[in-house]
């Protein structure tokens, strides 16, 4: 049975604005699922539909198996949340946090403890567990964050946005803590609008806009299928165009470049590659100054399904 | 659901506590208004109709109470406020407790720091020489009706903060406090004022409540008026904790 299974999930506000517009998703246990979409895509609102912060207005949602509307207290026991801008009370320690998050999760005062020191020393802030978050950097809260999250041993985690605003170093060290979740089982359910980081983190990802679910499916293939790999090539002076279009044939297609002496070809031959290109072009004599190979992104995709480029697909 | 309550009470009581800005004005403010009524108006003790009473100073010292839990109303509710605008609410409700546990944490909270203000006002009060004309027994019935009361006062910060959603609109409500205050026989014998006030004061809750924690400061208005503040505080107690759930379950609902 998937971690996460949604059949028609929808949401309308005021005004019979649709956030969310009838999507199904079907996550399997241990499965990280990116969610990939732009600001007011409708990401936020199909999480907190799914953490039962908000009731759909229609189809249904099981979270962990429980229906995210009918037994919202059983999804909430198991599933561990971690929403945008880690809401932490600044005035509270680390440590007090945990051991908040704890106790309103049932656990003992006991094991509320030991599981308290545990994360807190797992996510690197055990030098800071007594001081008021507060003073916290944002990678800081981000990580104690997922630590409260995590702190009852959720079979499925939700991170909204974990790392917006955050600078490389802390994503980087928030994408280790996620990976490492992937070996421990948990399903987790992430959403951003980072390329580089459904990419990176995610088993599967789907692309929302405009409240429907326009791609799905692991980022490889999302990839193959917006296109082939293309080579941009920058040719010596006095090299002629056209004799490399010709010398480039075996394995692409030519398509219009930006400036005369550039050459662009969409590779036709999979097993392709630089090294060919460069073979080919120097056997007709031609000189080359720099020459690239340009896979297919997430971008390419979200702009071939949604006719738009992602804000964060610069980062 | 009473851990979760008991660890929300001690979280909001925690936090209040290192937030002088919300503690001071509930304890300076109704301070600064004693020292200045009960210095220029304490020949207000001679008017006839004025209870029999040690000083016009004991008089007021319930009307600093009173104006101290009432501020401490809007301080519970501008910190619900805050909680909300911030997302760390959000995390409350995410978590599997009972809803009502949200609510009940936070009157708890008020009731112990309810005991904080009373202690302050009687503490100043001997400090200067005024005890508890009624003692021990006559102490611990002003504490009573003072917690009692900043249940009801709390509920009312919170069914304001569920309602409105953002902290400035709760602090809006501040210059209320006064009209409530000063449409009570906080400050003043009801009988010695003017009507419509006077008629206003014998319907207002606030009027019984003041009157009950007197009656043992003084030494005058016996059990009765004990008992009438006793369950004027109880009825605004259960009825605003009562709303401020309902608010809470219709925020929630809103999404």
């Amino acid at each position: 049975m998937p971690a996460i299974q949604a059949k028609g999930l929808e949401r309308r506000f005021k005004g019979d604005i649709k956030a969310v517009d009838g999507i199904d998703l079907a996550i399997e246990p241990g499965e990280i699922y990116g969610f990939l979409g732009p600001n007011g895509a409708g990401k936020t609102t199909t999480v907190r539909m799914l953490v039962t912060l908000l009731m759909p207005t229609g189809g249904q949602a099981l979270v962990a198996g429980h229906d995210v509307a009918k037994d919202p207290s059983a999804v909430r026991r198991n599933i561990g949340v971690a929403l945008q801008e880690a809401a932490l009370d600044p005035l509270m320690t680390g440590n007090e946090l945990m051991l908040l998050q704890a106790t309103l999760q049932g656990m003992s005062s006991k094991l509320a403890k030991e599981r308290s020191v545990e994360l807190i020393e797992r996510v690197g802030l055990s030098e800071a567990a007594d001081r008021r978050v507060g003073g916290y950097s944002g990678g800081m809260k981000r990580r104690l964050d997922l630590a409260m999250a995590l702190v009852h041993g959720p079979s499925v985690l939700f991170l909204d946005e974990p790392t917006t605003g955050l600078d490389p170093s802390s994503r980087f060290q928030l994408w280790q803590e996620v990976s490492r979740l992937r070996t421990e089982g948990t399903t987790v359910f992430l959403t951003t609008q980072y390329l580089e980081e459904a990419d990176q983190l995610a088993d599967r990802v789907g692309i929302i806009a405009d409240g429907k679910i326009v791609a799905e499916g692991t980022p490889d293939e999302l990839k193959r299928e917006s296109g082939a790999s293309h080579l941009e090539i920058n040719l010596a002076e006095g090299c002629d165009p056209s004799t490399a279009h010709q010398a480039l044939a075996k394995i692409g297609a030519p398509e219009p470049a930006a400036e005369q002496r550039d050459v662009r070809v969409r590779l036709t031959d999979e097993n392709a590659g630089v090294a060919d290109a460069v073979r080919l072009l120097d056997d007709a004599g031609i000189m080359v100054e720099e020459i690239e190979l340009v896979r297919p992104s997430l971008d390419d995709v979200f702009m071939e399904k949604t006719g738009r480029h992602l804000e964060g697909s610069g980062d | 659901m009473i851990s979760a309550t008991l660890a929300l009470a001690s979280r909001a009581l925690t936090v209040a506590l290192r937030r002088p800005q919300y503690l001071m004005p509930m304890l300076v403010f109704p301070s600064l208004l004693l020292a200045v009524n009960s210095g220029g108006l304490s020949q207000a003790q001679n008017l006839p109709g004025f209870p029999p009473v040690p000083s016009f100073f004991d008089f007021q010292i319930p009307a600093a109470i009173s104006q101290s839990l009432l501020l401490g109303g809007v301080g519970t509710g501008i910190a619900v406020a805050l909680e909300l605008e911030l997302g760390f609410f959000e995390r409350l409700v995410a978590a599997p407790i009972p809803r009502s546990s949200i609510v009940l944490g936070r009157l708890l909270a008020a009731a112990a720091i309810a005991a904080v203000q009373v202690t302050w006002f009687l503490g100043l009060g001997m400090i200067f020489g005024h005890g508890v004309a009624d003692g021990f027994i006559g102490a611990l019935a002003v504490y009573a009706i003072g917690c009692t009361a900043a249940v009801g006062f709390a509920g009312i910060g919170l069914t304001l903060a569920f309602r409105a959603g953002n902290a400035s609109s709760v602090q809006g409500i501040f210059p209320l406090v006064f009209v409530v205050l000063f449409l009570s026989s906080a400050f003043f014998p009801v009988d010695l004022l003017t009507s419509p006030v006077n008629e206003i004061a014998r319907w207002n809750p606030l009027s019984y409540i003041a009157t009950g924690m007197r009656a043992p400061i003084i030494g005058y208005g016996g059990t009765k008026a004990f008992l009438e503040g006793l369950a004027a505080a109880a009825g605004v107690a259960i009825f605003f904790g009562v709303l401020a759930t309902h608010a809470l379950h219709r925020r929630l609902r809103m999404g």
